[in-house]
């Protein structure tokens, strides 16, 4: 029998990149808040610069919920299952993934909230590619560019900014759309590699500049600058540069006295009531069983996590699961077209060995619709970024360019050699939501719980897959330009379990085929908030987590708002 | 430890120093086993590594996975390989823990390639000269060895994804030892903190020789040997 604790106004499950967030101005609307998270607090010397624990071994300094969950994956429902990765993409502990994930911090362009009436207006109804189930957002750059400004702030996001009210900056990015004013923090610093391949591009006529990220480039409300240390990787920062909401919003939560954190507090459901309204959360920490009522409550586990849950949670006011009467819930599900990718061989060592994955070069000319598609048999288009990251497990294992074998004395001498030659881009890509693209139950696989796990049944279609050739190619030209002796292009993979997963709980005005409403609530549960990249409609081409937070914080704002009319 | 500036706290002063006798403790250690002068295949011929206390594997075992190590990555004139970075005590710790689910993996792939070696070369696999070893190991890469559950590929696959975790990944867990995986590549080795000339194209850095652990901000909390294992390093995040 489950302990009936005492009613909260909100519950939040899950305290990670968006719950993490929506604290802050709930708690400090005044609202009573509970985060339920199933991690633990991680300190400092958790952190530690450490290889193979952090690139490897699935952090077993965290509690390992994530890592029993992995979503099972099939490219498409009469495809075979892919082999199951033994490592979630995602973590568990106060502050999420954002304890190590690479902190770009990417406002999404004009274009990515209007895919749809853009590309008609542009190129004519045809050029939208077949079966795809894309929308345009319910709201657009504007609407949202006050809370990406709010969160830039809290979390201390550092970068040059390209467009200040209308006024473009060329040592910031000249597609970006309207600030209102620039980043809190200057760019992370550049190294010799990055300024080298910026060189590259504006010898191609290209327009480089500065990634922004959540990273102090100096000192920021209390935190240290950045050490560049070269572990931030899937690493935590022992010196609190990056701007986990452990280390920002969630303490600032805290000190409000108006947020009660528990941690190793595993969410089986969300519960509602005979109004179908919801009433609370069931949670187990240990071998107890715990119910904590409240007023309303936001869902910010994961796109998986929380499909999954959403699923798992029914009754008989909704049978397929919480809010899914309309059989929404884990459809318009993608993740980031990010995988192919473009290695390279250079004639000289790059000095490459420290730094960060967010200490580096973009180039978003080939992004977006930001060049004409015409002559293209695609829509949508890719930021382009190379970064100063290596690590020696990784570096051992680099491409060898079909010069040298995999191993014995020849691999040696190509290694001793090459180690600090080669480089390897990272490619964002347009990528869309299609019909038969979704995350459903695994029938068969199920968690320690005897839960089913997350079923992935997904593929990249044809957009995506010339797409990605498309940027390859343009990535090529880039290292060629910076002196490259050799390059080879990736494949583009499948859409197995990601970092960079999107929609299953889709915003959108049509409770036909949206789950949540343009503020991030349920269509069908007024008292029931989702958050995350779950809610996103289209990726961009960039990474998602900035934009999920700033979604995540107009989402809480508006509960605190409209208060009595969604929790009364 | 101060989150202000790291380089600057009384903690890393102290581990400096600390690293300072170890990175002359490892030029020692070095220089036993590569006497100059000397090659270093010879040196490996005249003074083979110091071999640990098995922890998982046999004896039999051992000695096979010893002999391919030393053949993925062969201790030669370049200097040491995956024999002198003790890759081989890496994995036989690391199966009693983090890798523990390969175990039986471990014992039956072992046991495969000496029996290959036996029937295809008429000896033990670390019997067998350095060529007969590598057409050996060849034929395991390629998926053509019988006798493999689930074929020969995927095992070599392992093995060569853990030699190199065991000659490039932290001392901390038994491999790399004495740093020779880290220099081997140039990399210069953990830091707390990276300056900005540090990052410029032709800066010389100097190898710390320290493993993280060295330090002291991480010493206090040293990882379990428990742990889930990747195949890949996943790109992107």
């Amino acid at each position: 029998m489950a302990t009936e604790l005492r009613r909260a106004d909100v519950v939040i499950v899950g305290l990670g990149a968006t719950g993490g967030v929506a604290a802050l101005p709930l708690a400090q609307a005044g609202l009573d808040v509970v985060g339920l998270e199933a991690g633990t607090w991680l300190a400092p010397a958790d952190l530690s610069p450490d290889e193979l624990r952090n690139n490897f071994r699935g952090w077993p300094q965290s509690v390992q919920k994530a890592n029993r969950e992995v979503p099972t994956h099939r490219p498409n429902a009469s495809a075979p299952y892919s082999p199951r990765p033994a490592i979630h993409p995602m973590m568990n502990a106060v502050g999420g993934t954002t304890l190590h994930y690479w902190a770009q911090s990417w406002r999404l362009n004009p274009w990515d909230f209007k895919v749809v009436s853009e590309t008609r207006r542009r190129y004519g109804a045809s050029k939208l590619p077949k079966g795809t189930t894309v929308e345009d957002w319910p709201l657009g750059l504007e609407e949202l560019e006050p809370y990406y400004d709010r969160v830039e702030v809290e979390i201390g996001v550092s970068g040059q900014a390209g467009n200040v009210k209308g006024a473009i900056d060329p040592r910031g990015n000249i597609f970006e759309g309207r600030r209102t004013r620039p980043y809190p923090m200057p760019p992370l610093r550049g190294t010799g590699y990055t300024e080298m391949m910026a060189g590259a591009a504006r010898s191609l006529g290209w327009h480089p500049f500065p990634g922004p990220a959540a990273i102090t480039s100096s000192r920021y409300e209390g935190r240290s600058g950045c050490v560049y240390h070269g572990f931030c990787n899937r690493g935590g920062c022992h010196v609190s540069a990056k701007g986990s909401t452990a280390v920002t919003t969630i303490p600032k939560a805290q000190r409000t006295k108006r947020l009660t954190v528990v941690t190793e507090a595993h969410v089986t459901s969300i519960d509602v009531d005979a109004q179908g309204r919801v009433r609370g959360v069931s949670y187990r920490k240990g071998a107890e069983e715990f119910f904590q009522p409240a007023s309303a409550v936001l869902l910010a586990s994961y796109t998986y996590e929380n499909v999954r849950l959403l699923l798992l949670s029914t009754s008989k006011a909704f049978p397929k699961g919480l809010a899914n009467n309309h059989g929404q819930v884990g459809r318009h599900y993608f993740s980031h077209n990010q995988i192919a990718t473009v290695n390279a061989l250079f004639p000289r060592n790059l000095n490459t060995w420290y730094g960060l994955p967010a200490q580096g070069i973009a180039v978003d000319d080939w992004a977006d619709d930001n060049f004409d598609h015409g002559a293209l048999d695609f829509i949508g288009g890719g930021n382009l970024w190379v970064y100063s990251d290596r690590r020696p497990i990784v570096a051992a294992n680099m491409s060898t360019f079909g010069r040298a074998p995999r191993w014995g004395a020849q691999w040696k001498a190509f290694i001793r050699e090459n180690a600090d030659r080669g480089n390897t881009a990272y490619l964002q890509r347009t990528t869309l939501p299609y019909e038969d693209n979704y995350l459903d139950l695994d029938p068969e696989v199920k968690d320690p719980l005897g839960f089913p796990v997350c079923r992935i049944t997904a593929d990249y279609k044809e957009n995506e897959r010339r797409l990605a050739d498309f940027i390859q190619d343009k990535m090529v030209q880039w290292y060629r330009a910076a002196g490259a002796l050799a390059t080879e292009k990736t494949p583009v993979g499948t859409m197995g379990p990601t970092t960079h997963a999107y929609g299953g709980t889709r915003m959108g005005d049509n409770p036909e085929t949206n789950v949540v409403d343009r503020w991030g609530f349920s269509h069908e549960v007024a008292n029931l908030g989702v958050l995350g990249a779950s809610v996103m409609g289209t990726s961009g081409a960039r990474n998602p987590t900035l934009t999920a937070q700033a979604l995540a914080w107009r989402t809480a704002e508006h509960l605190a708002a409209n208060w009595k009319s969604i929790a009364g | 430890m101060s989150a202000d500036d790291p380089a600057r706290s009384d903690g890393l002063s102290r581990r400096a120093l600390l690293g300072g006798v170890g990175a002359a403790g490892a030029l020692v250690a070095l220089t036993e086993v590569f006497p100059r002068g000397a090659g270093a295949a010879e040196a490996q011929t005249r003074r083979p590594a110091a071999r640990e206390p098995l922890e998982t594997l046999t004896q039999v075992e051992a000695d096979t996975l010893e002999a391919v190590v030393a053949r993925l990555i062969p201790t030669d004139a370049s200097g040491a390989g995956a024999t002198e970075a003790r890759a081989a005590h890496y994995i036989d710790r690391a199966l009693g823990g983090a890798l523990a689910g390969f175990g039986q993996a471990y014992r039956a792939g072992l046991a495969s390639i000496d029996a290959y070696a036996r029937g295809s070369k008429g000896a033990p696999f670390p019997q067998l000269g350095a060529a007969d070893q590598d057409a050996v190991l060849s034929d395991v890469e390629r998926n053509t060895a019988p006798g493999f559950e689930g074929g020969s590929a995927a095992f070599f696959a392992m093995l060569l994804n853990h030699t190199l975790q065991g000659t490039f990944g932290d001392p901390y867990y038994g491999g790399n030892r004495n740093f020779v995986g880290w220099d081997l590549i140039g990399y210069p080795g953990v830091r707390l903190a990276v300056t900005p000339e540090q990052q410029n194209l032709d800066a010389k850095v100097a190898p710390t020789h320290m493993s993280a652990y060295d330090y002291t901000m991480f010493s206090g909390r040293k990882p379990a040997r428990a742990g889930l294992d990747a195949k890949h390093d996943p790109h992107g995040d």
